[in-house]
């Protein structure tokens, strides 16, 4: 393109980072209507506002989500992207591609579509940008003879997504991608069929570090922790302070709950593992020092969402702990008493987080059959406005009753 | 409006491919089984298994807008250097992978001849970090709710930190993120820095597109304030501007109530999230600027102030300390004085409860 032509976009290709204007430029030299978006994106640069119309539902046969319709405004002086539809497309787990499987999806591409891409989307997606109504189909037949398949919008399941886990990394307390790969092809339906008041998102991540950032952008996160002691490798220890770590600094005074004692004669640790909270920071100072202990499993957080509608939410304790073995079929279980009872009573658009909000923890744990725990909470509430129910309580005793009755005995 | 029918055998619901197709034989092969992890240099980290075994990553920023020429080109290095394997990162990284220690180098020249440069690690034992990509969403390029751009932000910005992502020059991990608007496809209300698309304007309800397009009850309920009433008369929606806070629902919900405004419109920041339990716990970005004007094509003033906190913070935390521990041990308005943030009356909640976000003690610095 000429620079000329578009010079507040020539502008974001200069400078040291990956310019995605050159990106575009890159698809304009295959598809030259593509220019057409650089037209229409020049124009939202001079005029600070988008040309995109609002929705417009197309999708492929039998799915109710996996495709975002997208028409733009200026559609007469920009062609090429009349019609410009967002495919999600469900990425492996983990991210891990072979360079085969990646060239297929660009040869369907390339065929159906602008040759714009994102790797990824925020939810995990690949995400392929921009194409017409008619190549929908066409695209989507395409890709699953490719061996792929759309993954979620709208008020469905949304692709889940897990961090990269066992396959290459030594704090993974379990198979992030196994149960990533497991929760996807159990629950297709849910993520093709919007059925739900809303969106809902699994995210896994294999340890408190959590790379997928599960607990603030997944109504249910699943996040790896263990139960037993830290196990130390003292030899390893000395290592790292031959090596110069200061580990009274670096780990010993970071320590959240101040649980690490350190020998700086024998250059030796100590753990008080009773008061350990697994934060991960040691283990993530002295890799090679220092592991997970053996009893190792996930636990559950819920409701972490954006601020729409009523503010932003991290997902909270419900679950301190399931063993690794038991986690597929404990959180499939879960998830299916969690959506049972959100779908009953959800309002539209209204997430678990905020439905919880509104009806109350004691009526979620008790429709989803979890038992209270006070690893739930930061502290106990604060005000002692809550509701007893019948059974709680002994039969009813009407004061006036006794009032009335103590007045008349007065009078007699 | 469905595409057209195509004859041919149908395939649906067979989910993504199965992951264990895609891994490279050094992972099969010691999955589950990795020992530990050291990083050589910038970009490049070792993970080494119990077996022996080492898988060398090699770690590139991309502009998230990929095109599949350049895909193909990456794919090209893959073949060359990771025997047809690659894998991207949460935060819209390329990752190789590959055994042979003596073709790093080499790998890094053709990758960022390509224009990807590689860094974007951290060496926790050494307690040297470099600043990660930053996670966005699609602006002007495919969204139809953003108050601002999303990709041209972060070029922006990226321009301007570009040394911390290429060298391992800060005391703690620090994640900047960007949602163009309140939807946050992004998810970035727990970040160290988030950027987020805010309009200042309630919607201007279009009669005619409301009565062809929207569901008025609906759109009505949905609104978190209370600020819609249904005209049933007129079939059309009405608007209580002082009740409205612009969160952009009505319009995410019907297509004529579009809070757009290109002056007033702008971009909010916010500062001291984090989502990692190491040390600190989890928790929410707080609003540390209400509102900067949408300046295309650089949006310097957003720039500056993300250099402020940025800088203020590298040079001023401990090792390992995030913004949000650093203002933890400094204190809200230590770090108003020390990044010259001008502290403005919308950064005191008035929205649920803004109660528990008041200081109901004396103890508060000078």
């Amino acid at each position: 393109m000429s620079d000329e032509e578009f010079p507040l976009l020539s502008e974001l290709k200069k400078g040291p980072w990956p310019s995605f204007v050159k990106e575009i430029e890159k698809t304009v030299e295959q598809k030259p209507e593509i220019k057409d978006l650089l037209k229409q994106l020049e124009r939202s640069y001079e005029d600070k506002i988008t040309y995109w119309k609002h929705g417009g539902i197309v999708s492929v046969k039998g799915y109710g989500g996996g495709v975002i319709g997208r028409y733009s405004f200026l559609a007469k002086e920009c062609p090429g992207i009349a019609e410009f539809h967002t495919m999600r497309v469900n990425q492996p787990s983990g991210y891990f591609y072979t360079t085969e499987a990646l060239r297929k999806i660009c040869d369907v591409w390339d065929e159906y579509g602008s040759g714009l891409t994102n790797m990824h989307g925020s939810t995990g997606d690949i995400i392929l940008l921009g194409t017409t109504t008619k190549n929908l189909q066409p695209c989507f037949n395409a890709l699953a003879k490719a061996g792929f398949d759309l993954g979620g919008s709208g008020s469905a399941l949304r692709t889940p997504n897990a961090c990269v886990g066992p396959a290459r990394c030594e704090f993974a307390l379990f198979d992030t991608l196994a149960l990533c790969y497991d929760l996807t092809m159990t629950y297709q339906d849910e993520l093709h069929r919007p059925m739900w008041p809303y969106k809902f998102k699994f995210k896994i991540s294999g340890c408190p570090n959590d790379c997928v950032a599960a607990k603030a952008r997944s109504d249910f996160a699943i996040i790896g922790t263990w139960k037993d002691e830290i196990k130390i490798d003292q030899e390893q220890v000395k290592k790292y302070a031959e090596e110069g770590v200061d580990i009274q600094k670096q780990v010993v005074e970071q320590c959240p709950t101040k649980c690490i004692e350190y020998d700086e004669e024998k250059k030796e640790l100590k753990i008080d593992n009773e008061n350990c909270v697994r934060c991960m920071h040691c283990i993530n100072v002295l890799p090679k020092a220092l592991r997970p202990g053996d009893v190792r499993g996930a636990c559950i957080l819920l409701g972490g969402k954006a601020p729409i509608l009523e503010g932003p939410v991290i997902g909270w304790l419900i679950v301190p702990f399931i063993p690794a073995d038991e986690l597929a079929d404990t959180v499939k279980d879960l998830a299916e008493k969690v959506w049972d009872w959100w779908d009953e009573n959800g309002k539209y658009r209204e997430r678990v987080a905020e439905l919880v909000e509104r009806m109350g923890m004691m009526n979620f744990l008790e429709a989803v059959g979890l038992e209270p725990d006070p690893r739930m909470i930061k502290h106990p509430r604060e005000n002692p406005f809550f509701f007893w129910r019948e059974e709680d309580l002994k039969p009813r005793v009407d004061p006036w009753k006794i009032w009335r009755e103590a007045e008349k005995a007065l009078e007699e | 409006m469905a595409s057209e029918p195509v004859e041919e055998e149908y395939i649906s619901d067979i989910g993504p491919p199965d992951f264990r197709e895609m891994l490279p034989p050094v992972i099969k092969k010691n999955y589950g089984k990795w020992k530990y992890h050291e990083v050589l240099k910038p970009g490049v980290l070792v993970h080494v298994a119990e077996s022996g075994d080492k898988v060398y990553t090699v770690r590139a920023g991309e502009p998230r807008l990929m095109s599949t020429q350049s895909i193909r080109q990456i794919c090209e290095l893959a073949d060359k250097y990771c025997d047809g394997y690659i894998r991207f990162t949460t935060r819209n990284n390329i990752e190789f992978l590959l055994t042979d220690e003596s073709k790093i180098d080499d790998l890094i020249k053709e990758v960022e001849e390509l224009g990807y440069p590689v860094g974007g690690t951290w060496d926790a034992t050494k307690a040297k970090y470099s600043l990660s990509n930053i996670v966005h969403t699609q602006g002007w390029i495919h969204c139809h709710t953003p108050a601002i751009d999303a990709s041209g932000v972060v070029k922006s910005i990226m321009d301007a930190l570009f040394d911390h992502f290429k060298n391992m020059d800060l005391p703690g991990l620090c994640r900047i993120s960007l949602a163009c608007c309140l939807n946050m496809c992004g998810a970035v209300h727990a970040s160290d820095i988030s950027l987020v698309g805010v309009h200042r304007t309630p919607p201007m309800p279009d009669d005619d597109t409301i009565r062809r397009t929207c569901e008025i009850p609906s759109t009505v309920s949905g609104c978190p304030t209370g600020a819609l009433r249904p005209d049933m008369k007129r079939k059309t929606i009405i608007v209580d501007e002082s009740k409205c806070m612009y969160c952009g629902n009505c319009y995410t919900m019907c297509p004529g109530m579009p809070c757009f405004d290109p002056e007033n419109g702008g971009v909010a920041i916010l500062a001291g999230g984090k989502i990692s339990d190491a040390r600190a716990p989890a928790r929410l970005s707080k609003v540390i600027v209400p509102w900067l004007p949408n300046n295309p094509p650089r949006w310097p003033e957003v720039v500056d102030v993300i250099k402020a906190i940025l800088e203020t913070w590298a040079a001023e935390a401990k090792p390992h300390e995030r913004i949000a521990e650093w203002i933890d041990r400094i204190g809200w308005e230590k770090f108003f004085e020390k990044t010259g943030i001008e502290f403005k009356v919308q950064l005191i909640d008035d929205f649920r409860q803004p109660r528990h976000t008041f200081r109901t003690t004396t103890q508060f610095k000078w």
